[in-house]
């Protein structure tokens, strides 16, 4: 299990949980769907190295690798 | 007959909700086209956008478009207003009849679950599901009879491009029957779900809540760690519950706050599983390809900064013929107005005063549309969501972030959208800093202060050959502005607004076509403002700029120390000593004085006590480019305009608080005097401040000559 931040351009991952953030922030996350068992791939990361742009049921998300930080994921097997 | 006109006035409230970038501003643009009015300038309170329409013989309904939400949790005040509307809890609007929810079919998960928080609300709601040619390109297929049997609503399959779906919208609408939604049919855990119905019925029965009402209460008071103790409004026994209740479900290790959006999404995609089929997997859809550029670490920023220039230079250079046009039209009508009046001080007044002042402004409405037609395509592309991803680290460097940055690009057309897309951000302070230094973006109504200047004094010459240099000094004044405005956030941030720095949380959406007819409305909303203004502020303020100019009368004397010895030479030479530091003169002051309610009021005042002053109609009208070009000090014979008065004059305005309507918006915005005044006090100091320097400096690199 790893923070979603850790992983590179093309992983994929399933949200296991969000934790250690506001939560405020936290229910945000969780509305956008980032529940556990969410399928997530990260695509990129922005030029500059923050935010990342990851998606998420269908959709592209972006956030900064801190909020990433607080999504613990399991690799998917290669 | 009498029946009819009777049953006309049955008038119904309707509002439309959805996610960002669920196609809500387009199908409301759609329903209402040009009988939308947008509510946001001073003295009108409202705060948002409304159509009355008339949907079918008998009934009509007023339209209104509230801002997007993803969730009910309130996380922004954007979502708190729309909310509000919502739930009929705003004093400004009457209780919304039936709710329209856009649900993007491409995205149908994420986007039903606020229309299924809607359905919790039993309020009567209509969902529209748009984007189903995205869908279908994506392999989705979705069988709206089925979905609307699950969720126990009417769903209508909407196309608010093509205008497809419409009708049947319409007709959705005017039907005399709009049936409450059920009671909720999602289930919870049983431990939970027992907690939740037993909180339910304690405040249905003890704080006398509506069904509806006592489990939003009940799922927030469960869900949320907040402070009970301090809560005033619920009575003792419903606190004690709430704390056992609490309790009992962390003892049993349940995420109290995950298992309300987790069963929630259990049950959408239950719906989904049902309604939805999914004939391929997904293909690289035309978005990731172009994002693989737009977001490039190289071709990105090439690509933000050609866009940003594009932008610029075509403002300058593409408006000028219709700018041409507008003008020799205004030209024309004041030769035929002399021709017609007898000669005294009402052709003076209708010609040198109204006539000068209004057409000195109207010119720049081909700019003004240009402007917004760039930064609608923008939006309405979703490359303004890029900038934002592209922008968020160098905002964070300031201690803002990403999402700023939308709210300082837009009010380079205008503080006031700018300002009220701050409410977006989530975080106060934020927000708060953002407002603060919206205002030194080089906005709309500075471009014609800019473009006169630039045009009479910066040489035409060309730079690398295609770039002129007007267009570069132009360029360079916007940049100027936005790095004030980022160093100032980063003071504010680092001073009275310091805070934990804010998330950043950004849907990135597909790329569309935009909407001609969302854009087309918007240009023509801003142009509509704009002419309004132009027919009745400006015109005032010319009028009555003409009277002070032009009394107390001398018996004999030149127009210039006629225009010296009236009640606006006057005042301007007051403020003189004042503003030679800056360099400017009297006549300069008379144009800082005009301009301190509305800053585009400088060019008309210039054109109003040039006229004065050029009294000899007979040798045609010279444009005010010439005449600031041409005029001398009486005393020297140098000319009184120079490159650097100019540099001066830009400055002062690039920075300068001269706007009375950002005034009043910072003021409903922020709720009080404070943050205004303070903003108009930092401005004025650091506009200033900074043409001081930009004055003495030039005098020593004698650009003064």
């Amino acid at each position: 299990m790893r923070p979603l931040s850790l992983l590179n351009p093309g992983e994929r991952g399933t949200v296991c949980r969000v934790q250690g953030i506001h939560s405020t922030l936290r229910q945000r996350l969780l509305e956008l769907g980032l529940i556990s068992g969410t399928a997530v791939e990260v695509v990129c990361f922005a030029p500059l190295g923050d935010p990342m742009e990851v998606r998420v049921n269908g959709y592209r998300l972006s956030l900064r690798r801190k909020e990433a930080e607080a999504i613990l994921v399991h690799e998917e097997n290669r | 007959m009498i029946q009819l006109e009777k049953s006309r006035t049955r008038v119904r409230q309707i509002a439309i909700i959805g996610n960002p970038n669920s196609g809500k501003s387009t199908l409301f643009n759609a329903l209402t086209g040009l009988r939308q009015k947008v509510g946001n300038y001073p003295g009108v309170t409202v705060e948002k956008k409304e159509g009355r329409i008339p949907i079918d013989d008998t009934s009509e309904a007023v339209i209104i478009d509230l801002p997007g939400a993803y969730s009910l949790t309130p996380n922004s005040p954007d979502e708190q207003i729309a909310i509000d509307i919502l739930l009929g809890k705003s004093p400004q609007s009457s209780p919304i009849d039936i709710v329209i929810c856009t649900i993007d079919a491409s995205n149908l998960e994420r986007n039903l679950y606020l229309a299924t928080q809607i359905i919790d609300w039993q309020i009567p709601v209509i969902l529209a599901l748009t984007m189903l040619d995205v869908a279908e390109k994506l392999g989705i297929r979705i069988d709206t009879s089925v979905l609307s049997h699950e969720l126990g609503v009417q769903v209508v399959p909407v196309n608010a491009l093509q205008g497809t779906g419409i009708n049947e919208l319409k007709k959705a609408l005017a039907g005399d029957y709009h049936p409450f939604p059920r009671k909720r049919v999602w289930r919870l855990p049983e431990i939970v779900e027992e907690e939740l119905d037993e909180l339910t019925a304690l405040l249905e029965r003890h704080e006398s809540l509506s069904s509806a009402e006592a489990l939003h209460q009940a799922i927030h008071l469960l869900s949320s760690n907040n402070g009970l103790l301090n809560d005033e409004t619920l009575s003792r026994e419903i606190v004690n519950h709430v704390q056992k209740d609490r309790e009992r479900l962390d003892f049993l290790e349940i995420d109290r706050q995950a298992v309300f959006v987790e069963s929630r999404y259990a049950w959408i995609k239950h719906v989904c599983s049902k309604s939805v089929t999914n004939t391929m997997a997904p293909p690289l859809s035309f978005s990731d390809r172009v994002d693989r550029i737009v977001l490039h670490r190289v071709w990105g920023y090439v690509i933000f900064l050609g866009l940003m220039a594009v932008l610029f230079q075509s403002v300058f250079a593409w408006a000028t013929l219709p700018m041409e046009w507008i003008s020799s039209g205004f030209d024309w009508i004041g030769r035929k107005v002399v021709e017609v009046m007898p000669p005294g001080d009402l052709r003076n007044l209708t010609v040198n005063g109204a006539l000068s002042g209004v057409s000195a402004v109207v010119v720049f409405l081909p700019q003004i549309l240009f402007l917004f037609l760039f930064l609608g395509l923008l939006e309405d592309s979703g490359y303004m969501a890029r900038a934002a991803f592209l922008m968020d680290r160098l905002m964070s460097k300031v201690g803002l972030h990403g999402k700023s940055f939308i709210p300082l690009l837009s009010s380079f057309a205008c503080a006031i959208p700018g300002i009220m897309a701050t409410r977006t951000i989530d975080s106060p302070k934020d927000r708060l800093a953002t407002m603060l230094v919206a205002p030194l973006m080089s906005c709309s109504a500075r471009l014609p202060v800019y473009t006169l200047l630039i045009s009479a004094f910066v040489p035409g010459v060309m730079v690398a050959g295609i770039f002129s240099l007007s267009g570069l000094t132009l360029l360079s004044l916007y940049l100027f502005g936005l790095i004030t405005a980022l160093v100032m956030a980063w003071l504010f941030k680092k001073t009275f607004l310091r805070g934990a720095p804010p998330a950043f949380l950004l849907e990135l959406p597909p790329y569309r076509r935009p909407s001609m007819k969302s854009i087309l409305l918007q240009m023509w909303e801003r142009s509509r403002l704009f002419l309004k203004q132009a027919g009745t502020f400006i015109l005032g303020v010319s009028i009555v700029l003409w009277f002070l100019a032009s009394y107390p009368r001398l018996k004999d004397g030149s127009p210039s120390e006629q225009l010296k010895q009236s009640f606006a030479g006057q005042a301007g030479q007051f403020i003189e000593p004042l503003i030679q530091p800056l360099g400017f003169d009297w006549k300069i002051g008379i144009g800082l004085i005009g301009s301190i309610l509305q800053r585009e009021v400088f060019v008309s005042t210039m054109g109003t006590i040039y006229n004065i002053q050029n009294t000899n109609l007979e040798e045609g009208s010279i444009s005010l480019r010439e005449q600031l070009q041409r005029e001398r000090d009486p005393v020297t014979g140098k000319p009184t305009f120079t490159l650097l008065t100019a540099l001066c004059l830009m400055v002062y305005y690039m920075l300068a608080m001269q706007c009375l309507s950002t005034v009043a918006v910072m003021r409903r915005e922020t709720n009080g005097w404070k943050w205004p005044l303070f903003q108009i006090g930092y401005m004025t100091l650091l506009a200033y401040g900074a043409t001081f320097i930009v004055y003495r400096g030039g005098l020593m690199l004698s650009l003064g000559d």
